[in-house]
């Protein structure tokens, strides 16, 4: 045996590791697996569920029982995951969880995806032993936050969403109290969500393995909607959805199923089908205009782009003496809609604005806050009415009695179907980036970018939550940074405040990796791998499906500013395409008397 | 929580932060000393505290505060009565001298401060003066070998004092 090839065994059968951080990674590696509650690989490892626990027998005989997430791989070992002893142990662990939990699984939003249940079938717990939670023991559940539901009871503790709000978010919203049999996890002093500055990513929620952090369900309102003769529903899907929803459908990962997502929508009574792609080329025209207006006149540089809403409140809430560095674009979902409303009474017939009702389909649990920002507001009215996150729109093909497999792929609407793969890519962290500079090279230099692959800018992976990238602009340099997670923006923000930033415009995506890593994606928490997969899936449909790469090519755009915006920036494209920001601070929980 | 906060004095707070290193690993540090100078860790100190200290979130200092016995989320009295209730102060009869201290000082059960906010009340698991119990201590002065009547004797002290 070499020096750097060392092998273990696994139930006798022998396996090589490397640098794999704990004995887990060794036996998921080896396609077996050991059920984990708090074992997150993106977190640090906390060792807290003890459902992970194997047997480990040592060459000198020594045999030991130790969690396998917290325990480094050793060579020689012999690694048993299925004894008796263990069982035992992971079945004893269930029946207490079990036993202080909420097991109204029926009505629970997390039914089906709960990893408690699912452990809970697989190890026939069909007794327990202990007390069980009465219902006066039944803590009051928050809903409070536009996202994000807390529900206490059927919190296990593991801690996986503290963790994700702080090595994420950095200013953890999410904390243990108390000690023992008391333990909680809660915000601030037991605050409501609302009441503290929780940016709404839903991280935490991606994260947890139950019910205790969900979101907030909009699917039988919009049925409503849907059913409601007097009333025309219209839906906008953003680029990561097309990628990740086929997962929800025994696809592979990363499969692009747009065509038949339109179809689906069709067959579920939508009566206009529209993407979001189309307005993030709109975004990439007004943000990549107004980058170089403000880098020729040098001020509110470095621009941060305001796609990502976490990030937008994050900075409104923690840093609001920098929001004029927010570029003044809506998310491409707020431009849609608000295009939506102002055009298609105009081109439709029988679309007003009193009847129609604007429908997306995101990727994010922040979007279902954006919505209700007042600036996104006319007279009193939001210019998206519902968000339905990505699992939720599944959920809803499913109880439609549709298979997206079956479907046979069509076409978006016009006039807000046609994208560019410059658009497509803003799903995953880097492309919005990306796709503003092959736009301002040309607006620029009247030439498109020797090669549209930015290479430096794309990976969604751990080691590429930051990222730096300098563009020459026929002898302009022009730095940018592309971070993912608050807790890269923060240290951007950080450079910028000691003068040492060397970048000119900053992409900041809440999610680790961006929207294909999103908050209300299909649970990719425990494979890192999926995120990876959706984004090539992306970029696949960037490089090879689409006709137009970049976003001024795209003739519907043209066509968009020819017919109604005139020109990017233009007094009307203002008025419907950008917006602006408040300083939250003032009334937020930090704001001390 | 119960009962009204106090006004905290932020650069008070500062001062403490600086004085004890201001990184998160003297957080223990710092919040005994804001409870020296509060009697106990008001809510808008913590969140102060979680806010200005690198990698540490108001969640976070609630969390230290609340794991920890030593720190007290309500106001404390003026006088802090400890009644240890370690091993050999419990058979030595430290029950009935703390039953004593509640029926002087009128404390119903789950109370633990009274509401002129002179005296707060709280068992603690050993003070190493094992060899006195039962023990008694009153704002850092240890009362050795008490029983329900010389506790009543040390209390009625202090409120005689206190009512001159």
């Amino acid at each position: 045996m070499s020096e750097d090839k060392k092998t273990l065994f696994i139930d006798g059968k022998e396996v090589a590791f490397t640098d794999e951080p704990n004995l887990l990674e060794v036996i998921r590696k080896a396609g077996m697996n050991v059920p984990t509650f708090c074992y997150r690989p993106d977190l640090t490892q906390f060792g807290a569920c003890r459902m992970c626990v194997v047997e480990v027998e040592y060459p000198n005989g020594r045999v030991i029982v130790n969690s396998s997430c917290t325990m480094p791989p050793e060579a020689g070992v012999n690694v048993k995951l299925n004894t008796e002893r263990v069982r035992r142990i992971r079945r004893t662990v269930l029946e207490l969880l079990l036993a202080n939990h909420d097991r109204e699984c029926t009505t629970c939003e997390k039914s089906g995806t709960c990893e408690l249940q699912k452990y809970s079938e697989e190890y026939g717990v069909r007794n327990i032993k202990y007390p069980t939670l009465q219902p006066e023991d039944l803590k009051e559940i928050d809903t409070s936050n536009p996202s994000i539901v807390r529900d206490a009871n059927k919190c296990i503790l593991c801690g996986a969403c503290v963790r994700a709000c702080k090595e994420y978010h950095g200013h953890a919203v999410l904390g243990f109290a108390n000690r023992g049999s008391k333990t909680l996890v809660q915000p601030m002093n037991g605050r409501k969500l609302a009441d503290v500055d929780c940016v709404f990513c839903g991280q935490c929620k991606a994260v947890c393995p139950t019910g205790a952090l969900t979101l907030k369900n909009d699917v039988n309102a919009v049925w409503e909607e849907i059913n409601n003769p007097n009333k025309k529903v219209v839906v906008q899907v953003a680029p990561s959805v097309r990628v990740a929803i086929g997962e929800m459908f025994n696809m592979p990962a990363g499969e692009n199923v747009i065509g038949r997502l339109y179809a689906a929508m069709r067959r579920i009574g939508f009566d206009l089908v529209f993407d979001t792609n189309f307005s993030a080329d709109l975004t990439i025209m007004e943000e990549a205009t107004e980058f170089l207006e403000r880098l020729k006149k040098g001020e509110n540089l470095p621009l941060f782009t305001s796609c990502c809403q976490a990030w937008v409140r994050y900075v409104e809430t923690q840093h609001p003496e920098m929001i004029n560095h927010l570029s003044t674009c809506k998310s491409p979902q707020g431009m849609l809609s608000s295009v939506i409303k102002h055009i298609v009474p105009k081109v439709r017939e029988g679309f007003t604005e009193e009847n129609m009702v604007v429908v997306s389909v995101m990727p994010c649990s922040a979007k279902k806050a954006e919505i209700k920002r007042p600036q996104l507001t006319v007279d009193g009215k939001y210019d998206t009415d519902y968000v339905l996150t990505t699992q939720e729109f599944a959920q809803m093909i499913k109880s439609a009695g549709l298979d997206l497999n079956k479907l046979e792929p069509e076409e978006a609407d016009s006039p807000f179907g046609q994208y560019t793969g410059a658009a497509t890519i803003f799903g995953a962290s880097g492309g919005v980036a990306e796709a503003a500079a092959r736009t301002a090279y040309y607006m620029v230099t009247g030439e498109n970018l020797p090669s549209d692959d930015i290479e430096g800018m794309r990976g969604v992976d751990k080691s590429a939550y930051s990222k730096h990238v300098e563009l020459d602009i026929k002898g302009t340099k022009v730095g940018v940074r592309v971070v993912s997670t608050l807790n890269e923006a923060e240290k951007a923000i950080q450079e910028i405040k000691n003068g040492t930033a060397n970048f000119q415009l900053l992409e900041v995506m809440a999610c680790p990796g961006g929207c294909v890593n999103g908050g209300g994606q299909p649970i990719s928490c425990n494979t890192p791998e999926l995120r990876k997969r959706r984004a090539e899936g992306l970029y696949a449909e960037d490089m090879r499906d689409l006709q137009f790469r970049r976003s001024h090519d795209n003739p519907d755009i043209k066509k968009l500013y020819d017919e109604y915006l005139e020109k990017p920036n233009s007094h009307i494209a203002h008025e419907l395409l950008h917006t602006t920001y408040s300083d939250l601070r003032k009334g937020s929980y930090k704001d001390l008397k | 929580m119960t009962g009204s906060q106090t006004k905290v004095d932020f650069s008070k707070i500062d001062e403490i932060i600086t004085q004890c290193g201001g990184k998160k690993s003297n957080l223990i540090a710092i919040l005994q000393k804001v409870q020296e100078v509060y009697r106990y860790l008001p809510e808008d100190a913590m969140i102060y505290i979680g806010t200005k200290i690198e990698g540490l979130s108001p969640a976070t200092v609630f969390g230290v505060a609340t794991f920890y016995a030593q720190f007290s989320l309500d106001p404390k009295g003026k006088y802090e009565v400890k009644c240890c209730d370690g091993t050999a102060c419990h058979v030595r009869g430290s029950m009935p001298v703390l039953n004593a201290i509640k029926a002087r000082l009128n404390l119903q059960d789950g109370k633990f401060t009274t509401d002129d906010g002179l005296f707060s009340v709280e068992t603690v698991s050993c003070l190493g003066a094992c060899g006195l119990a039962p023990v008694v201590v009153i704002n850092e002065k240890v009362y050795p070998q008490m029983t329900s009547d010389a506790i009543k004797v040390v209390l009625d002290t202090i409120l005689q004092e206190e009512n001159k």
